[in-house]
């Protein structure tokens, strides 16, 4: 034993300094950015800071908040859409009981967001205290469902068939309403708008494109010619055009090959032309995590006696699409913030909201700054949560590490 | 004994069970239902077509437009034909879509590596940047430029004056831009030769180089053989051959240099803004996919940084950026189409109003998906050539 064996000291933790020393200022160069970064970072923050509390008027904002929300919906059907929004947050709070960490953070945000949205300081005659009181019983709403869901004796096939019996009910009775019916009558999609439209357009479109998109992407992997060469068709020429001739083309050219006396409304138009190019998009995706699966997979249920249908459903697509669900995630991100060219077929969504709002008053004329940052804080903080909540997801479901 | 029989025997399975009969029949049946729908279709057009009486021909092409369009690089005048309309608004496209290109590969390019520096402050500037640009819709942020800056710049006279001389105010953008005078057709095409020249030399050397391993120096020739050709042809050409011309107050407008509208401009500046936070995104994570190990190996064996990064860390990383970087190209393209919102006239914009001067909605509309189908198909053209090359030299 003449060697030492007194060991060396663990490194410690570097201090704010070394820290500062390294990342800021290791050398000139560094130290030159870090000081051009900080007069950039001080002066547009300063610029944007003054601008927002000072320089901005943002009179075309709160003067009319429940516009962006809802749009030209009557006021006096208003409950109609406050009592959609309480079952929705009611079962969004149901399903975090249910599925726990799936849908924990995206209760929390809404939850929070509602509260939040139900008691900023705005002195405006349409945002009466009925509009607060509803956006305030929806997080107390999500929190009751939490703990309904929490009780042994809810199952999660009771959650998901109450989920599609209440988006039928919501989005084929409640919001459109029926000809010549007293309680509910008939609200045209042309007084609907703004975040109402936007979410309608986006959520319907993510849902009803997700498994047209995969359809599509077995058929382009399909083994019949004919099925193979439908597919591929659809995709390349629906990839290949931008978004806006699609819509357009729905919303106006479609009417010249249907029926003459047939009538589609205009939302349902437009929604059409976004789940055919999503569509085509998630086939892609799809058709990515499928090539993924080893053929070892197949062969493997073959072996033990499973028909074509039940290796695709059980043993493929559910590998294939846990595989993709960040490039689906982007691409759904994309649809949303995609919804605002529906604006050019003349549909007020949020954006379309924006210009009226702009075009309303004279004295707005130069307040366009104001109102599209704004709106471009609204789809902002939700893509940037819906790109977060995949991240989430993705660790939860353990994307990546098999 | 008698299951085992059963199985062997093709007899024993009944026709719907039969996989050969049942993949044929879904054959029939998914082709029955989508001829019988593109069929019912046209049938439906035939009978629309029919009451109002509208053809199904491209002979309108030839007649005059009767519309202006604010901006062309070719002459054009409303007199002109609907094809000639047509072609400018695709040459509008064009012109977009490539400028755009080049400015959001540089900015992004740029971007991403700020997204790699080790300087922290740097870093998150540049993630801001990211962040706020994939995060907003496109057409937004048009609109944030286009009507919050572009369409409130000062009048001529209160012009803003950025140094170049840049001249700002509400109907353009002037810049100073090279002109050609007469004898500029000579200079050109020594230019055009000077490139000839320089990308025969590039990949003979560089062929030879390969095959002996001597130095054959490709890089000083090429780059020799690109500055000598002009100059032989600037001097051919008598001297001045180009001349920059600035742009100068005269009387209520700006004369010389370029002038772009206000509408090209906040178009130019939002697609390239747009497209920059994807790609910048694109490069960090292609250079992030080469591993450290293989920098750590390049550094042993004595390379210099520059060696380094020249010879290990980007063709590697170009490999995993290229793909995603030109499927961003072909966004960009395709989302000019978005200019029409904002008033620029493109292809798109340029279809629209034909249709609703021509009155003829399918031909134009079939005209203008063709063109974006056409481009989109070369781009993946190049794109899958590109692939299967990359995917010879693959690890």
């Amino acid at each position: 034993m003449t060697a030492s064996t007194e060991m060396l000291a663990p490194p410690t933790a570097p201090g704010p300094i070394a820290w500062l020393r390294k990342n800021l200022f290791g050398d000139m160069f560094n130290a030159l950015l870090t000081i051009l970064s900080l007069t950039v970072i001080l002066f547009g923050s300063l610029a944007i800071l003054k601008w927002v509390f000072i320089g901005a008027d943002w009179r075309p904002v709160t003067g009319a908040p429940l516009l962006y929300l809802i749009g030209q919906y009557p006021r006096d059907q208003i409950w109609r859409l406050a009592l959609s929004l309480l079952l929705l947050t009611f079962l969004i709070g149901l399903s975090w009981g249910v599925w726990e960490k799936f849908v924990k953070a995206f209760a929390i945000f809404l939850g929070l967001l509602l509260g939040v949205l139900a008691i900023i300081p705005l002195e405006t005659p349409t945002v009466t205290l009925g509009v607060r009181a509803v956006f305030l019983a929806n997080p107390l709403l999500i929190y009751l469902g939490y703990r309904i869901g929490r009780l042994q004796l809810v199952k999660s096939q009771h959650v998901v068939t109450l989920w599609l019996l209440v988006t039928a009910v919501i989005v084929l009775a409640l919001l459109p309403g029926f000809d010549s019916n007293p309680l509910l009558p008939r609200v045209p999609t042309t007084a609907w708008g703004g975040l109402l439209v936007t979410l309608l357009l986006a959520v319907g479109g993510i849902v009803l494109s997700f498994p047209i998109g995969v359809l599509l992407a077995l058929g382009r992997r399909s083994s019949l010619p004919v099925v193979k060469v439908f597919s591929i068709l659809f995709i390349e020429v629906v990839r290949g055009v931008p978004l806006i001739t699609i819509l357009f083309m729905f919303s106006i050219i479609l009417a010249l090959f249907l029926p003459a006396e047939s009538r589609i409304d205009r939302v349902i138009r437009a929604l059409i032309g976004i789940v055919v190019f999503s569509a085509a998009y998630t086939a892609e995706n799809v058709r990515g995590g499928l090539q993924a699966i080893p053929q070892g997979q197949v062969e493997a249920a073959k072996a033990v006696g499973l028909n074509n249908f039940q290796i695709t459903a059980l043993i493929v697509l559910p590998q294939a699409i846990r595989m993709v669900i960040p490039s689906i995630v982007g691409q759904f991100i994309s649809l949303f913030k995609d919804t605002t060219l529906v604006v050019i077929v003349g549909i007020n969504d949020l954006l379309g909201i924006g210009k009226a709002v702009l075009n309303s008053d004279p004295q707005f004329v130069s307040l366009q700054a104001e109102v599209y940052v704004f709106i471009a804080a609204i789809f902002w903080i939700f893509s940037y949560y819906m790109s977060y909540a995949s991240r989430l997801l993705e660790k939860a479901l353990g994307v990546g590490e098999r | 004994m008698t299951m085992i029989t059963g199985v062997h025997t093709r007899k024993g399975i009944p026709f719907w069970r039969d996989e050969r009969v049942l993949n044929a029949a879904a054959q029939v049946i998914s082709a029955v239902i989508v001829i019988g729908l593109v069929y019912w279709m046209i049938v439906n057009f035939m009978e629309i077509t029919r009451q109002r009486g509208m053809l199904l021909s491209y002979q309108f092409l030839k007649e005059p437009a009767g519309f202006p369009i604010a901006e062309s690089s070719i002459p054009y005048d409303p007199t002109m034909s609907f094809g000639r309309a047509f072609m400018v608004g695709l040459i509008n496209t064009l012109r977009v879509s490539v400028l755009g290109i080049l400015f959001a590969t540089l900015l992004g390019f740029f971007v991403g590596l700020a997204r790699l520096s080790s300087n922290w402050l740097f870093n998150r500037i540049a993630l801001a940047f990211i962040e706020f640009h994939r995060n907003i819709p496109l057409l937004v942020l048009l609109f944030l430029w286009y009507f919050s800056f572009f369409s409130k710049l000062p009048p001529v006279k209160a012009s803003i004056t950025l140094p170049g001389p840049i001249y700002i105010n509400q109907r353009g953008l002037y810049l100073a831009w090279p002109r050609l005078t007469e004898t500029g057709n000579i200079f050109m095409f020594s230019i055009g030769i000077g490139i000839l020249l320089a990308s025969i030399a590039w990949v003979v050397l560089r062929r030879r180089r390969e095959r002996t391993g001597k130095s054959t120096y490709f890089g000083a020739v090429s780059l020799g053989l690109l500055i000598l050709a002009p100059t032989i042809g600037w001097f051919a050409a008598g001297g001045t051959p180009l001349l920059v011309g600035i742009p100068t107050l005269q009387g209520f407008n700006f004369k010389g240099g370029l002038r772009l509208t206000p509408e090209f401009a906040g178009m130019l500046l939002g697609l390239s803004l747009y497209t920059a936070a994807f790609i910048a995104e694109a490069v960090r994570s292609g250079i992030q996919a080469v591993q450290r190990g293989q920098v750590e190996a390049a550094k042993a064996i004595g390379l210099s940084n520059y060696h380094v990064l020249s010879l290990i860390v980007i063709p590697q990383a170009m490999r995993v950026i290229i793909p995603p970087l030109i499927s961003q190209y072909l966004n960009l393209t395709k989302n000019s189409s978005l200019a029409l919102a904002i008033g620029f006239q493109e292809l798109f914009a340029v279809g629209k109003i034909t249709i609703n001067q021509a009155g003829r909605a399918i031909p134009v509309f079939i005209m203008v998906m063709a063109t974006y189908l056409a481009m989109s198909l070369f781009t993946s053209l190049v794109l899958n050539s590109y692939n299967r090359r990359i995917q010879f030299i693959e690890k």
